[in-house]
């Protein structure tokens, strides 16, 4: 039988080039376009301000945003699936009075710690049976996991509660130095946190039905793969993201208080699709989502240093977003007009 | 080529009885699968065909009956119930993740692991090799979106590969192919089957199915009709097996067909040579005033592409369109709206009717949307349009302010007309307009139309129903595989030349 495919002939040109690496590659445009824009964003304020691009200053990057950026890798297995996880501000808010009233009453972290987790992955399993087992929206279903974690935190306190636990404080005050540069354990988390989330979805069998899911679920299922089990996994590892941020926060800030996270599942939404993630499903990265809690980071920081009012971040990511979503389509529409 | 029916069958499914809510889709079918033989399910829309696939590939729960696969008895709950029993499937629409690489989708929830979890290098190996078994060069990390459908079909096919199949479905794996790609599937196909692999194959192309296959089983509304040798089943005997004869009071009514038209002057509408590549070839139609024409061919054989190009519904890449003999640009359908052509889908639920409307609303929609939303429509006109055709089509029950989802298929129907009819088209294309509903309300919309063009209306007339056709147009265009095959005087044909003409004729010649 003769070759079916008429490879087209190899040519060392810079379009075949191209060519191959489209054909192969076109869903890290958005992530490659993520880092440039954190390229230009820290070139840009270096030169700006002069003393923007220190190692202070880069490590404050990591340190500020570690709870989003393990929100991040939950919320980028959801959307994978084309799912939703609006719950995770609130899982976060809830594990972190519940692991703090925990530790106020005398409970050791060893014991606070798996608490906050498991409490946290309940939440997401709820959310995940509901979409799966009846046949619910994820936007509805995590949208009753957001008011019952806010509910809940509420329940364990009204006000803050402050940690005293040595274990815990120590999660945040202490840097190992390099130099200038250091980081906390927090920081350390977060980066373990993106390592094992990239390593799952890369090479897993899990991880790949993650992405057959969001292509195509229905394809999925006729493929054989376990689609039931797949999609309350990712909603579970949501969960449980959202009580290791909660953690993390609770450390970062030194207390637990119900109020906290309020909008933040909408700033890790904004991330993970800034980070090259097709809000459609079947692409995306940890890693990218990574990008995008710098590019998030350094927006913040790039305001505070102008003495500029907050709001404006919004404002910026918002119109990052709007570009994001604008480029994504744009890819999606080439390559379905390629097929 | 075996096809010896002494090889004991590697699939037997006996007395397959599947019921859904009103329908008995399958009625006691039993269906055998030999190891080496392409064998064809043959049936119109609806014959059960698909219901029978979705049993054997455990998609769906059977109702009663007993599937063995090499002579053990399975119970397959899930896809991979089946998959694990050897059995696979490619599908019409290619059900792969076109979001991962080729690599992948051959491999997936195969993929071979080393001690760092997936060995990527190894999946891409073991997805070439699997490729090449078919013939397919191809770069294993391209995207799955990259390649056309066809080699996506074959991707496919080598995934199944990897599963050890014995049994390979294929269900309607050409509908979107062309001619070349088609060679290439069968090919493979081919190959499979001389390694020892049963296939099932389902294609609504004559052509293609005797060309590939030795074996042919035919269903008809939920029943096995029978089971024959591709070499004992000649192509008539099929289609009369595939459609069946329709007897009764239809035959009864008058023939519309045998009214004389005065085709001197211009048509209403000439198309020639519209065509779209992979979808429609080269096909030709005219229709004059007070005509009707009937636009024959089995299901899949480009019937519902024609006239969606000539109401712009879809664009067509070549061929001419002329309206009252001048040129019109057909690019959407309210370009054919302005030259005053309407047009009712033969998906009645889905692009018909509006369950939640009333009666009354739904069949004013169509006027309302041709005078434009600003100008509504006075109560006291909308109120006799609606008497009007409530009246002339007898529509049952006689209460215009129901919610049309509580009406039966048929009144529906005679809903959708009353709408088109009340634009005053002078062009109405009806795309399979009495399927599926019953004999009395089958025999009201044919009167009508037949009234109608009587009085001036010019019809373009999609049915299955080949008598139904013959019965009510003036002239036939005959579709197949795609294409126009010719254009026929039904007074010139009974229904059994026409079996014939749709079965053997060779493409363009036009014996009668």
């Amino acid at each position: 039988m003769t070759a079916v495919e008429t490879a087209q002939p190899e040519r060392r040109t810079l379009t075949g080039a191209l060519g191959t690496f489209t054909s192969r590659h076109a869903a890290v445009l958005p992530t490659i376009a993520a880092v440039a824009i954190l390229i230009v964003l820290l070139v840009g304020a270096q030169m700006y301000f002069g003393n923007f691009l220190t190692a202070r200053n880069m490590s404050a990057l990591l340190l500020d945003n570690a709870y989003l950026m393990v929100l991040a890798v939950g919320m980028t297995f959801v959307i994978v699936t084309a799912g939703i996880d609006l719950s995770v501000g609130s899982v976060m808010a809830f594990t972190g009075i519940f692991g703090a009233s925990l530790l106020a009453s005398g409970v050791p972290l060893v014991i606070a710690l798996p608490a906050m987790l498991v409490s946290g992955a309940a939440i997401g399993l709820l959310i995940g049976v509901l979409v799966q087992y009846f046949n619910v929206q994820p936007f509805i279903a995590s949208l009753a996991g957001l008011f019952l974690g806010r509910g809940l935190a509420f329940v364990v306190s009204l006000s803050s509660i402050r940690v005293e636990d040595p274990a815990l404080l120590w999660l945040q005050s202490t840097r190992f130095r390099l130099g200038d540069w250091y980081i906390t354990p927090t920081g350390i988390i977060a980066i373990v946190a993106v390592v094992i989330g990239a390593l799952v979805m890369h090479f897993t069998r899990f991880g790949r039905t993650v992405y057959a899911v969001g292509g195509s679920a229905q394809s999925a299922r006729l493929m054989g793969l376990n689609v039931a089990r797949t999609t309350v996994m990712v909603y579970v590892i949501s969960g449980l993201c959202g009580g290791l941020a909660g953690l993390v926060l609770t450390a970062y800030s030194g207390a637990g208080y119900p109020r906290n996270g309020i909008g933040t599942e909408l700033d890790v939404i904004a991330v993970v699709v800034i980070g090259g993630t097709l809000l459609t499903g079947g692409r995306g990265y940890v890693l990218g989502s990574m990008i995008g809690v710098f590019v998030y980071g350094t927006i913040k920081t790039i305001i505070s240093f102008m003495g500029a009012e907050q709001s404006w971040t919004h404002i910026i990511v918002g119109g990052l977003l709007l570009l994001f979503i604008v480029v994504q389509r744009a890819i999606v529409a080439r390559s379905e007009r390629g097929s | 080529m075996l096809a010896d029916t002494d090889v004991p069958p590697v699939v037997e499914m006996r007395g397959i009885t599947i019921r859904f809510p009103g329908v008995l889709a399958l009625d006691h079918v039993d269906f055998f699968l030999r190891p080496g033989e392409v064998h064809s399910l043959m049936g119109e829309n609806g014959a059960g065909k698909s219901t029978l696939i979705k049993a054997l590939t455990g998609v769906y729960q059977i109702d009663s009956g007993t599937i063995a696969v090499d002579g053990q008895a399975r119970r397959f709950e899930t896809t991979a119930d089946a998959q694990r029993a050897g059995i696979s499937t490619v599908y019409q629409e290619v059900n792969l993740c076109s979001n991962l690489s080729v690599g992948e989708n051959v491999m997936l929830g195969h993929e071979p692991r080393g001690r760092f979890g997936i060995d990527w290098n190894g999946v891409h190996r073991e997805a070439e090799r699997h490729l090449t078994s078919l013939g397919l060069e191809l770069d294993t990390r391209s995207m799955l979106s990259s390649h056309s459908i066809a080699i996506q079909q074959l991707v496919a096919i080598a995934r199944a590969m990897v599963l050890d199949c014995s049994v390979l479905i294929l269900d309607e794996p050409t509908s979107s192919l062309d001619r070349g790609e088609v060679e290439q599937l069968f090919s493979v196909i081919r190959d499979l089957r001389d390694k020892g692999v049963a296939i099932l194959f389902v294609s609504h192309f004559l052509e293609q199915v005797y060309e590939i296959s030795d074996r042919i089983t035919v269903l008809r509304n939920g029943q096995l009709v029978g089971e024959h040798l591709i070499d004992d089943l000649p192509r008539d005997a099929l289609v009369t097996e595939m459609i069946g004869r329709e007897l009764g009071d239809l035959a009864a009514l008058s023939k519309n067909a045998d009214r004389e038209i005065d085709r001197t002057g211009t048509p209403v509408l000439r198309a020639s040579g519209v065509s779209r590549r992979g979808v429609l070839q080269a096909s030709d139609i005219d229709v004059y005033d007070g005509e009707v024409v009937g636009i024959a061919g089995l299901l899949g054989s480009g019937r519902t592409e024609l006239v969606r190009m000539l109401y712009g519904a879809d664009r067509a890449d070549a061929g001419t369109i002329e309206v009252d003999g001048r040129e019109a640009r057909m690019h959407a359908p309210r370009h054919a709206i302005g030259h005053k052509i309407a047009f009712s889908s033969e998906n009645r639920r889905e692009e018909g009717v509006v369950a939640d409307l009333t009666v009354a609303e739904n069949m004013i929609l169509g006027l309302q949307a041709q005078r434009g939303w600003l100008k509504p429509v006075p109560k006291a006109e909308r109120d006799a349009i609606v008497a009007e055709y409530m009246d002339a089509l007898g529509v049952r029950p006689a209460d215009p302010t129901l919610p049309v989802g509580n009406l039966s298929g048929g009144n529906q129907q005679k809903v959708l007309l009353a709408r088109w009819l009340a634009t005053a088209p002078e062009l109405l294309i009806l795309d399979e307009p009495t399927r599926g509903i019953d004999v009395g309300a089958k025999a009201d919309i044919q009167r009508k139309v037949a009234e109608l063009s009587e009085q001036g209306l010019s019809v373009i007339f999609i049915s299955s129903e080949l008598e139904e056709v013959l019965r009510i147009a003036q002239r036939v265009v005959v579709m197949r595989d795609r294409g126009q095959i010719g254009t026929l005087d039904s007074s010139d044909v009974d229904i059994d030349a026409l079996i014939d003409y749709i079965a053997n004729s060779e493409e363009g010649s036009v014996t009668r």
